[in-house]
């Protein structure tokens, strides 16, 4: 495969919060590989590190957190050697990601146009330089913005603050502003998560028609594996700050390697399995501090061995296909 | 799912009203304050050892009814009868006594336990109140088997809510709920805060309690997904009204309301992606102050007609024990091909 193929490659990357408690270590060694064009699915529960992985390649980890090693390389440059003030051209122009929580992440006190022109202002460079022609194309620019994500008469809502539009609209609005500068790959935390299902259908069939449109690469955030089979080209599985199985949506859950992908999937309700008992996974998310180098996953395992009490590391399962579990190798290396 | 003649729950003619307060301003001014009817004339019914789903979107009034049947929310009109008895004519002391067979799970397990009090307190409150247990020793005893049985143990007596996790905490609600031994529990979307994995753990616990105990559910959740897997049968809610209601079977494989049709193909599905014909709902819920006149869903209908923008429907049998309240069911359409149809054109 051509290097040039790969728009964003993460490798290797930790990054760990220094509490009280000790060291954090939310993402530990984590490869990612984002293809052009491409939406690829990310999926955890919570503490999985998935947010924190993609906090991390737009360069968003504060104190108490850090990026302890690993490259992140976004186009063939190295984001993490970059400057302050280097990373912040490149995020939003050709990195935008949009948060969960569209309430918080909106300023309340801006209206959307204003939050919009800003966006605009600062990475927009096809632009008129400055004067009335600038403010006029940004308005322009502006307006366009909100019809492409379905708002309404936009040019009467440009005025309006983030308490006048519902949750639906808001995420709209979130993804226009990521959206205004045209970046290459737009990340999209748990874009509808808050969301009733009818509103969330519309906004990822919106985030899928723009794809598609304008040719950028997505990573879409999820806890929700339905999500990720209509919506994913392939798809990542995280568990305790590693990838635990990663490969082609479909090949991922029509046959799960990893026996966490397995239980997800097992978990999940389903009007067809009524009256069968679900196969809940037991137990819980192990604490992130001073864990022992052994599975992440041995604590909750059905399949767990004495094999397992040893670190993994990712192993090839098939083409294009990577899984984090030691019963794989022996099956693979007899 | 046997069906014995007399519910357990029966509401009939439901509604609860939130009224604004008036204003000298506003009477001056001559504005009416707003009244929104979040339930609005709800009837059915729930049979002893049932699970009844309602399922509806944010702001359709779930809630508002589980709680009004509780009278937590105090209902405006109508009537709820508890085996027999009208606890809408319960005196205050009448219906604290009701509420130790009557009992809820809420759905925000941070929210829903006081961060002062100790588990042990948590628990055990139902069981002096209702003058349940005598002597301290004998609270702590029971909170402790009812622990158990939900997956904590004695060890957790004497500890705050703040140090568990959030499906560790949904226990202690549902411990507290059941400790007074209830026969029925709204469980107003117990699961909906939980990561999947602990969510899959507390339906399994729930459903396995209900076996144990012999308790009758109403379940609220706006996930299909979870209604469709635990309830024996299903009532949708749109804007304070239920549009459709009947075995979870018959309304989920052969939805007849077009908002039930649409919610139904708007779930992403794990087992076959892309294989509904996706209805794209225009718009969103209209807001509550101001519902549309006629068939509340008119606004958003693919299917509607004059008439479903003058007169509200009335409810009607398709099938057994199945109903629902749209103008054109006698034509047996169906969303999903009149908006393929419309796209083919």
């Amino acid at each position: 495969m051509s290097r040039n193929e790969n728009l964003l490659e993460v490798d290797g990357l930790r990054t760990v919060f220094d509490t009280s408690e000790g060291v954090v270590r939310a993402v530990d060694g984590v490869d990612v590989t984002v293809r052009r064009g491409e939406c690829l699915g990310v999926v955890g529960e919570s503490g999985s590190g998935k947010s924190v992985t993609f906090s991390s390649v737009m360069g968003l980890v504060r104190s108490p957190g850090r990026i302890e090693s690993g490259a992140i390389r976004f186009e063939g440059q190295d984001l993490t050697r970059l400057s302050t003030r280097e990373m912040r051209a490149i995020r939003g122009r050709d990195i935008s990601m949009t948060m969960q929580d569209a309430l918080t992440a909106l300023n309340p006190a801006l209206t959307v146009g204003e939050q919009l022109s800003e966006m605009l202002d600062a990475h927009d460079d096809d632009l008129p330089a400055r004067g009335a022609a600038r403010r006029r194309a940004i308005r322009d620019r502006s307006v366009e913005m909100l019809r492409l994500v379905g708002i309404p008469s936009p040019e009467s809502r440009l005025g309006q603050y983030p308490h006048e539009f519902s949750g639906g609209m808001r995420q709209r609005i979130m993804i226009a502003i990521a959206l205004a500068p045209g970046p290459k790959l737009l990340i999209a935390d748990e874009p509808t998560t808050a969301l009733d299902v009818t509103i969330q259908a519309q906004v990822l069939e919106l985030i899928s028609d723009i794809r598609a449109r304008l040719g950028m690469s997505v990573v879409l955030i999820t806890h929700d594996l339905g999500v990720v089979a209509e919506h994913c080209d392939r798809v990542m599985v995280m568990y305790a700050g590693q990838v635990v199985e990663e490969g082609s949506t479909v090949d991922v859950i029509s046959n799960p390697q990893h026996p966490y992908t397995r239980g997800l999937l097992g978990s999940i309700p389903r009007l067809s399995l009524r009256g069968k008992p679900i196969r809940p996974i037991q137990g819980q998310v192990p604490n992130l501090v001073g864990l022992p180098p052994q599975c992440r996953f041995y604590s909750r395992c059905p399949e767990r061995t004495d094999a397992c009490l040893q670190s993994v590391e990712m192993r090839s399962v098939g083409p294009d296909r990577r899984a984090r579990c030691i019963a794989l190798t022996q099956e693979e290396v007899a | 799912m046997t069906s014995p003649a007399k519910p357990l729950l029966s509401v009939e003619n439901l509604s609860k009203v939130y009224q604004g307060r008036q204003t000298l301003a506003n009477r001056l001014a001559g504005v009416r304050p707003f009244s929104v009817r979040a339930v609005n004339d709800v009837s059915f019914e729930v049979r002893r050892g049932e699970v009844l789903g309602l399922i509806g979107e944010s702001g359709c009034g779930k809630s508002t009814l589980g709680r009004a049947v509780l009278r937590l929310h105090e209902p405006t009109a109508g009537r709820v009868r508890f085996d027999g008895e009208d606890v809408t004519a319960l005196s205050a002391g009448a219906l604290k006594d009701m509420r130790r067979r009557m009992q809820i799970v809420f759905q925000d397990p941070y929210a829903s336990l006081n961060p002062r009090s100790t588990v042990a307190d948590i628990v055990g409150l139902p069981l002096r109140l209702h003058g349940l247990a005598k002597t301290t020793q004998e609270v702590r005893e029971t909170v402790a088997r009812i622990l158990e049985r939900v997956g904590l143990n004695a060890a957790h007596l004497d500890r705050y809510p703040h140090q568990f996790s959030g499906g560790q905490r949904q226990r202690i609600g549902i411990a507290r709920a059941l400790i007074s031994h209830p026969e029925f529990i709204v469980c107003d979307e117990p699961v909906s805060a939980l990561d999947v994995s602990i969510q899959a753990q507390i339906i399994q616990l729930l459903l396995e309690l209900k076996d144990e105990m012999g308790l009758t559910y109403l379940f609220i959740s706006h996930d299909i997904s979870v209604i469709g897997y635990l309830s024996d049968r299903v009532a949708v809610m749109y804007l304070g009204e239920i549009v459709e209601m009947g075995p979870t079977d018959d309304v989920l494989a052969r939805p007849r309301h077009p908002y039930t049709q649409s919610l139904m193909s708007a779930v992403p599905d794990v087992d076959a992606p892309g294989k509904h014909q996706r209805v794209r709902l225009a718009g969103e819920l209209p807001s509550p102050l101001d519902p549309p006149k006629g068939c509340k869903f008119h606004t958003r209908c693919p299917l509607a007609i004059d008439v479903c923008r003058r007169e509200a429907p009335i409810s009607e049998q398709v099938a057994p024990g199945h109903q629902a309240a749209c103008h054109r069911l006698s034509e047996d359409l169906s969303v999903r091909e009149t908006a393929a149809g419309a796209q083919a054109r």
